[in-house]
């Protein structure tokens, strides 16, 4: 098994879309190149090559507080650059982008997680499993071996422990993923199923689709834990949504810690910019980050928003500004 | 001891400013911060830390690379590449499985535990308090608000005090799951624009998961009275109670902006009276 692990292991920087696509079959050792895929997603190696053109760069829109604009933000961009782009939504528990592009699915993926299964007939009950398992997922209780499959990391630990070769590996549902179209528009977005708890996986297997000849624009989760770190990753850029309030200010800071601890650049857009305070500017100023746009608070747009109709259209003058703040990011990203 | 969890799927839709305002409406409570990713109740309740502790939790693996072969066991076992071909572990992408520590033959990976961030008790203005800050870009938020959870029953116990009010994170995800199971009842806060309906939907159907009773309100309702009513026919197709309606209000910015709730600031106010009735219809539904 161990030997399993060692032919994957040389092939582990094949692109990762191809290895996930192998994921779903029996063969152990393609699973385990399927998972290495999908945490593999975007390779250094890649992404290298990508800042040298203008098309392959990848701009996440994140914020720490949650509803304070990214995916009007994130969407409002990817129609105003005027040529062809990728919407990767890779807020999974709650997915919005395609509700305002209104994209025409041409496929549905679902997407799974390796998890052990166990052949007690072959089993001697010795409790390496249970043993070699961080995450309490597999125990052995007398002449029984109990999995708790939503605990399971897909790690393979068990498996390859395992003297008698008695654990094989199933598959948890994870979610979906599905992929459109609408003009310029390439949307991809995971749906994490209701009732499974890890989202990073998923987040990374959306973004196995990254496409380098493309621009890419990544719709973040909220927060600062790991599923924002999955959708910020290897980004060229980080669009942190904020408004000038106290909940806005104090969650953009840890946004920004996060965004450092990336080492990427980022800039701001301020929303509702004219409801609250000023301390979100003080803060920009004092450390140094750029306001890219102010979007006042404005009940057309809201009321818009609430439609699912997009700024661009109701305000056509905005394109102009997301084309604009496309343009701010593109010579932030190379310096 | 009733336990009402706020929860709203969507971000930004007004949970922490509903349950600071709920703070001053209730007696005998223990508040709870359970968003810990970005914990906020905080700056409303300015909150008299009275016991700090660590949040250790998981494991990362560090090569001693003085003690390294470069056999490449760790390489090809490591499904999370974590491992960088210099022997060098990335913490943010270590996974914690332990895998490479077990197999090491050189015994050279350490496996100490992650300090993933701290969880306070404190007093406040309106009663005790427990809340967590997790570390930035730190894993096991799910844990945490397990932590925070058990912490505010230990205080109500001890305090005897029969009521607890959590502040909720948004999403589906596991830090979710984690702040519902078990609780009397969710409130899940609503606004009614094309993905607040989105979003509710799936969080309500979270809640049928696992079997927790809820409930829904429309934050923000007459930005767009269609949707309102498409949440509440939802709610009600559902089986659970449509509780109240809060009109768009700026003072809920004006109030935070000060470190106060609405009903602090003007509970007066037709948002603050919107809210009074919430609270009035929940606190007779949780048998207070």
């Amino acid at each position: 098994m161990a030997d399993a692990a060692a032919v994957s292991a040389r092939e582990w920087r094949r692109p990762a879309a191809e290895g996930w696509a192998r994921a779903a079959g029996a063969e152990r050792v393609r699973e385990f190149e399927g998972v290495r895929g999908a945490v593999q997603a975007c390779s250094a190696d890649s992404r290298n090559d990508l800042i040298d053109t203008d098309f392959g760069m990848i701009i996440s829109i994140a914020s720490g507080k949650g509803g304070t604009g990214k995916t009007t933000v994130a969407t409002n961009l990817a129609r105003s650059v005027g040529f062809d782009v990728q919407l990767l939504d890779c807020d999974v528990e709650e997915p919005n982008a395609h509700l305002f592009i209104h994209p025409s699915f041409e496929e549905t993926e679902p997407v799974f997680i390796p998890v052990p299964k166990v052949d007690e007939s072959q089993c001697t009950f010795c409790g390496k499993c249970a043993e070699i398992c961080q995450f309490k997922a597999i125990a052995v209780v007398n002449e029984t071996v109990l999995v708790f499959e939503e605990l399971c990391h897909s790690c393979g630990g068990c498996r390859v422990v395992c003297p008698q070769g008695a654990i094989r590996e199933g598959r948890r549902k994870l979610g979906d993923i599905q992929k459109g179209h609408h003009n310029a528009i390439e949307c991809i977005y995971g749906r994490l199923r209701v009732g499974e708890a890890m989202s990073p996986p998923l987040i990374k297997k959306v973004r196995s689709y990254q496409n380098p000849e493309k621009l890419t624009i990544i719709d973040a989760p909220p927060g600062t834990s790991c599923p924002v770190i999955a959708s910020m990753k290897e980004a060229d850029f980080v669009v942190l949504v904020t408004e000038p309030t106290p909940f806005g200010l104090h969650d953009l800071k840890l946004a920004v810690g996060a965004v450092q601890a990336l080492n990427i650049p980022c800039g701001l857009v301020v929303n509702r910019s004219d409801m609250g305070d000023n301390s979100v500017r003080e803060y920009a100023q004092q450390k140094g980050l750029s306001i890219l746009m102010e979007i006042p608070f404005n009940r057309k747009i809201a009321v818009a928003y609430s439609r699912g109709q997009m700024l661009v259209d109701v305000l056509p003058e905005w394109k102009d500004k997301f084309l604009g703040l496309y343009n701010q990011i593109e010579l932030l990203a190379k310096h | 001891m009733k336990e009402l969890i706020i929860i709203s799927g969507k971000g930004g839709t007004g949970k922490t400013s509903l349950i600071a305002a709920f703070a001053s409406l209730a007696h005998n409570k223990v508040l709870c911060d359970a968003d810990v990713d970005a914990a906020d109740l905080h700056l409303i309740m300015a909150p008299n830390i009275v016991r700090r502790a660590d949040f250790i939790s998981g494991h990362t693996a560090v090569i001693d690379t003085g003690q390294c072969s470069q056999c490449g066991k760790c390489l090809d076992l490591c499904r999370f590449g974590a491992i960088s071909d210099e022997y060098n572990v990335n913490p943010l992408d270590c996974e914690g499985c332990g895998v490479c520590v077990y197999y090491c033959p050189e015994k050279a990976i350490e496996f100490p535990e992650n300090t993933c961030g701290e969880w306070f008790r404190s007093d406040t203005r309106f009663g005790p308090m427990v809340h967590a800050r997790l570390a930035i870009a730190a894993e096991n938020s799910g844990k945490l608000v397990t932590l925070v959870r058990q912490e505010s029953k230990k205080l109500a116990n001890e305090k005897n005090l029969n009521l607890i009010f959590t502040d909720g994170p948004p999403g589906v995800g596991c830090p979710v799951i984690a702040a519902i199971g078990g609780a009397s009842a969710v409130l899940v806060v609503a606004e009614p624009t094309i993905s607040g309906v989105h979003d509710m939907q799936r969080v309500v159907q979270l809640t049928g998961h696992f079997k927790v009773p809820a409930m829904v309100c429309v934050n923000k309702f007459d930005l767009n009275p269609d949707q309102t009513r498409n949440i509440e026919n939802f709610a009600k197709n559902e089986g659970l109670s449509a509780v109240g309606r809060i009109p768009f209000d700026p003072i809920f910015t004006k109030a935070m902006v000060q470190g106060r709730t609405i009903i602090e600031y003007n509970g007066e106010s037709k948002a603050g009276q919107a809210v009074k009735a919430i609270w009035h219809t929940l606190s007779r539904k949780l048998g207070l």
